[in-house]
Parts: structure tokens; sequence; C-alpha cells
């Protein structure tokens, strides 16, 4: 059972999930959201009552001290914080990829001491996978970490790193030696007291203005007991790319789902004021919400799929698994931005406006995002590569 | 079949060091083949092979060495002609 750390309103049949999820939505996330974006600065007070009611450590089992939630469950709950405020549930997804890492492949005492103190403190995770003169190519690093007996040192150019500032830790790529080729990656816990961040680049973005996703000069150093001990190809591909295509797309269908609720709240608001004529734009609203459980059927199906296979290591390194995750993750990008185009249709003007019950602005830039977090363009030319020797959908 | 699998390495696994240097159990990965690459090999191997990897076997760890991918013939019962 989760403890409600926010005055719970006890709803009969609301999963707890859920209810902490709204209650961190409604009562912190979602009040802020505004000002989060206007100043692009990082939501402070949502991350605060997420650590305080456990949720940073949701993926970690009750054995060690986390609330021991599914992927499904936390998938859920950022479906419904993205509705309050995309930004902190992204911060919050980001974070929560990388615990599921740290879960499934940090297996050493210190590693395991460490994920212990994620879920007894709350501590925040971000990831610097992506660096500068390799683009999005996140299976090719130029960085190698560099070890002398017992430690290690890693400089990285990371173009963004989303609330780097702000987190007690980061989790890198880097080659693993300087003579390593570069697709021969580790993942690297580099622990705030042992990283230099050097600012590289301002963050004032067109959305996601929350994650603060500035660029750095990361400079880091710790014991080689850090290392993660399992090649990143294998963490890639079981763990870190199937959790962030499946927390990703929910997260774009909370954004998805707001922006429909607020156009069926402008159709019926319409249909009251004049109950004789079926409104014109209720036949927009039909096809938005059409298209919406569509979105919704995607992103199941991906969580359910990757629910039966996730503890098949020959199952999630399969080619076919590969090619749906990629597939999940075009068509999720692709179709938040479509459902919020929909929805500014049906609520025009009032959906235009910056300060209006139907405002729509925030959702549709923050939605814009979903296609370059990982470029599309990779992704496609990455299956485009996978189909040519796959067999069967 | 050792020296045709090297040989459809030397095509296309594009590796930083040379193929004869890798002994038979040496992870290709760690030895810099991408995922790209990888496909490559697949792809050359249904060619040298004449053969069509069944699903099954369409997965990291079934072209991880030179070994593996001999396991994996073995059990597709590929021919191997004799001066082949
Ligand atoms: C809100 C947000 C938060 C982020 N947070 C983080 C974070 O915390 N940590 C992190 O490491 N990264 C993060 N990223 C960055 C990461 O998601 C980006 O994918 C990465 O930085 C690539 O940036 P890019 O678009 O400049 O480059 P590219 O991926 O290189 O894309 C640029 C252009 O090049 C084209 N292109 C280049 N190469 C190819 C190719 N081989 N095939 C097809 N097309 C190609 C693309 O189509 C595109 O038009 C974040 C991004 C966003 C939007």
């Amino acid at each position: 059972m989760v403890e409600v750390a926010i005055h719970g309103r006890h709803d009969a049949g609301v999963p707890d999930h859920l209810k902490l999820a709204t209650d961190i939505g409604s009562e912190v996330a979602g009040p802020a959201a505004a000002e989060v974006d206007e100043q692009s600065r990082f939501p402070v007070e949502a991350i605060d009552a997420m650590r305080s009611a456990g949720l940073l450590g949701a993926l970690i089992p009750t054995e060690m001290g986390g609330l021991g939630w599914t992927l499904g469950q936390v998938a859920e709950a950022t479906t419904t914080l993205a509705r309050y405020c995309s930004s902190a549930a992204m911060v919050q997804a980001m974070h929560q990829i990388q615990v599921a890492c740290l879960v499934r492949h940090g297996d050493s005492p210190e590693l395991r001491a460490f994920t212990e103190r994620v879920a007894r403190e709350g501590l925040l995770l971000a990831s610097a996978t992506t660096e500068a003169g390799i683009g999005g190519n996140v299976r090719m690093s130029s960085c190698a970490v560099e070890r002398d007996l017992d430690s290690f040192q890693l400089r990285k150019q990371a173009p963004v790193i989303s609330y780097g500032e702000y987190s007690d830790a980061i989790l890198a790529t880097a080659r693993r030696t300087p003579e390593s080729p570069a697709s021969d990656q580790v993942l690297v816990l580099c622990r705030r007291e042992n990283v230099t961040l050097k600012p590289t680049s301002e963050w004032d973005a067109m959305g996601f203005r929350g994650t603060c996703s500035l660029g750095f000069e990361l400079l880091a150093h710790g014991d080689a007991a850090d290392i993660l001990p399992v090649a990143y190809g294998d963490i890639s591909s079981q763990t870190m790319l199937p959790v962030s295509h499946i927390l990703w797309s929910s997260l774009w269908f909370g954004i998805a789902s707001e922006a429909s609720d607020r156009a069926r709240k402008f159709v019926q608001a319409a249909a009251r004021r004049n109950p004789d004529i079926t409104p014109p734009n209720a036949l927009r609203l039909a096809e938005l919400t059409t298209v919406l459980q569509e979105f919704q059927d995607v992103v199941f199906a991906a969580r359910a799929r990757y629910a039966a296979i996730q503890d098949s290591p020959d199952q999630t390194t399969a080619i076919g698994f590969a090619i749906a995750m990629n597939s999940l993750k075009v068509s999720a990008s692709t179709l938040v931005v479509d459902v919020v185009q929909r929805a500014l249709l049906i609520c025009g003007m009032a959906g235009y406006a910056n300060r209006s019950p139907f405002t729509l602005g925030r959702l549709l830039r923050d939605a814009y995002g979903a296609q370059l977090m990982v470029n599309n363009d990779r992704i496609n030319a990455n299956n485009a590569q996978l189909l040519l020797v796959h067999r069967k959908m | 079949m050792e020296e045709r699998i090297r040989s459809v390495l030397v095509a296309f696994a594009r590796l930083p060091i040379e193929v004869d240097k890798l002994g038979r159990d040496d992870d290709l990965y760690r030895a810099g083949m991408t995922s790209h690459a990888s496909v490559n090999v697949m792809l050359g191997l249904e060619d040298a092979f004449d053969i069509e990897f069944p699903d099954e076997y369409l997965r990291k760890g079934t072209f991880e060495s030179i070994s593996t991918i001999m396991a994996v013939l073995g059990q597709l019962e590929v021919e191997v002609p004799a001066h082949g």
C-alpha cells in the first residue's frame, strides 16, 4: 500500500498509484505548470512532492525500500502527471528510466547500496547519453572511461543533460577504455559529490521548458565499482530503450488526453448552450477520439509486450522487439502532435489564446519535443536496417 | 565453416582490428561491431551459406562471437562444401 503524503482523497476504486499521481498533479504540479513554463524553471515543488511520497523510488522493490510498483503502474502515473505538467512528468519519467537500469543491471553490493539510497532519500537521477559531435546516436561514444586501479575518471561534452544541476547523480555513457571502439560502451554512475558540471549552453526552448535541459561539460571521477558491470549495449536493448519509449509514450498520451479533455469540454459547453443542434465541431471530436483511442491502444499494447518478456534477455535483445519499441516511439511521438492539433482546431481561438480554460499552446509546444528526443529519422533509419533481416511482425 | 565466417566478418563487420587477430570466442560487439554492422553480417552469412536465419536466432547473442555463429550454423545444419 502506498502512503499518500499529500492529503489524499480516498476515492473508492481508484488504485493507489493513480490517486498519488492525481494528488501530486492537481495539488502541486498543475498549479505551478504555467509558471514553470513561463520562467523555464525546474518544477521543484512537484519533484519535492514526488520525493516525499516515495514516487522517486517507485520502481525499486519494497525489500530495497522502494514502492515496488510495476513499470505499468509507473507508466500510468506518468500519464496522469503529464496532464498537469508535462515538464514535471518528464523529469519524473527520465529519472525512472535511470532507476530501471540500476534495478536490473546494477548488480553489485556498491550499486545495490546506492539504489537503496535512491529509495530511502529520494535521490534524483539524470542522464547523459547523447554527446557533442555524435548527435543523437546514443550507441556510440567518443569520450572514454579512464581507469586507474580502483578509480575512474570521465570527461564528457554533453549537449543536453535535463535537470543536470538539480540531480543527485548522472548516468553517463562512455567507451569502456580509451582504446575501445566507439560502440563498446559502458554506463557510469556519476555521483553528485564526484561531478563538476560546466554549463555550455542555455535552456530557453520551445517546450518541456521545465526540464532545464542545458548542455554541460561533465567531469566525473569515482570508484570503479560505479561503472555498471554489464555492457551498455545490453542495458540499452533490455532496459533503457524499451523503458524510455514506454514511459515517454505514456507521457505523450497524457498530453494528448489532456488536450482531448479540453476539446471535449469545449464542445459540450457549446452543446449545452444550444441542445437542439449537435455542434459542428462534435464531428471533429469524434475523429479526435478515434485517434486518441488508437494512441492508447499502441501505448497499452507496448507495455503488455514488454511486461511479458522483460525478464528474458533472449527476447528483449531480439530484433523483432527492437523494431516494435522503435515503432512505438515513432507512432506515439507523431500521434501526440496530431491529437493536440485536432483539439486546437476544435477549440479555435479559445485554444489559441494563452489565457483561457481551453488554452493549448503549452501542450502543443511540448508535444513537438517528442519527435526530437532521439530523432524519429534516426529511429526509422535504424528500423530500416533491422527490417532487412526481420521475418514476421 | 570458420574461414567463410571470417571472410564475411572481413567484408561486413567493419571492425577496427584485423579479423585474423580475433579468437573464436572474442566478443564481436566489444571488438567494435555496431548493431548496424551486425545486420550486414547476418545478410552476408545468409548469402555465403545460402540460408535464412529463423526468427528465434535473430538476436544479439547469435552474432556475439565466431563460435556462437558456428553453433547456430551447426544447428541449421549448414552444408559446408569440402573446400569451403
Ligand atoms: C526535452 C528534451 C530533453 C532531453 N534530455 C536529454 C537528456 O537528459 N540527456 C541526453 O543525453 N539527451 C537528452 N535529449 C537530447 C536527445 O534526445 C537528442 O536526441 C540529441 O541531443 C540529438 O540532438 P539533435 O536533434 O541535435 O541531433 P540529431 O539526432 O543528430 O538530429 C539532427 C538532424 O540530423 C538528422 N540525422 C542525423 N543523423 C541521422 C541518421 N543517421 N539517420 C537519420 N537522420 C539523421 C535528423 O533527421 C535531424 O534532422 C533531450 C532532448 C529533448 C528534446
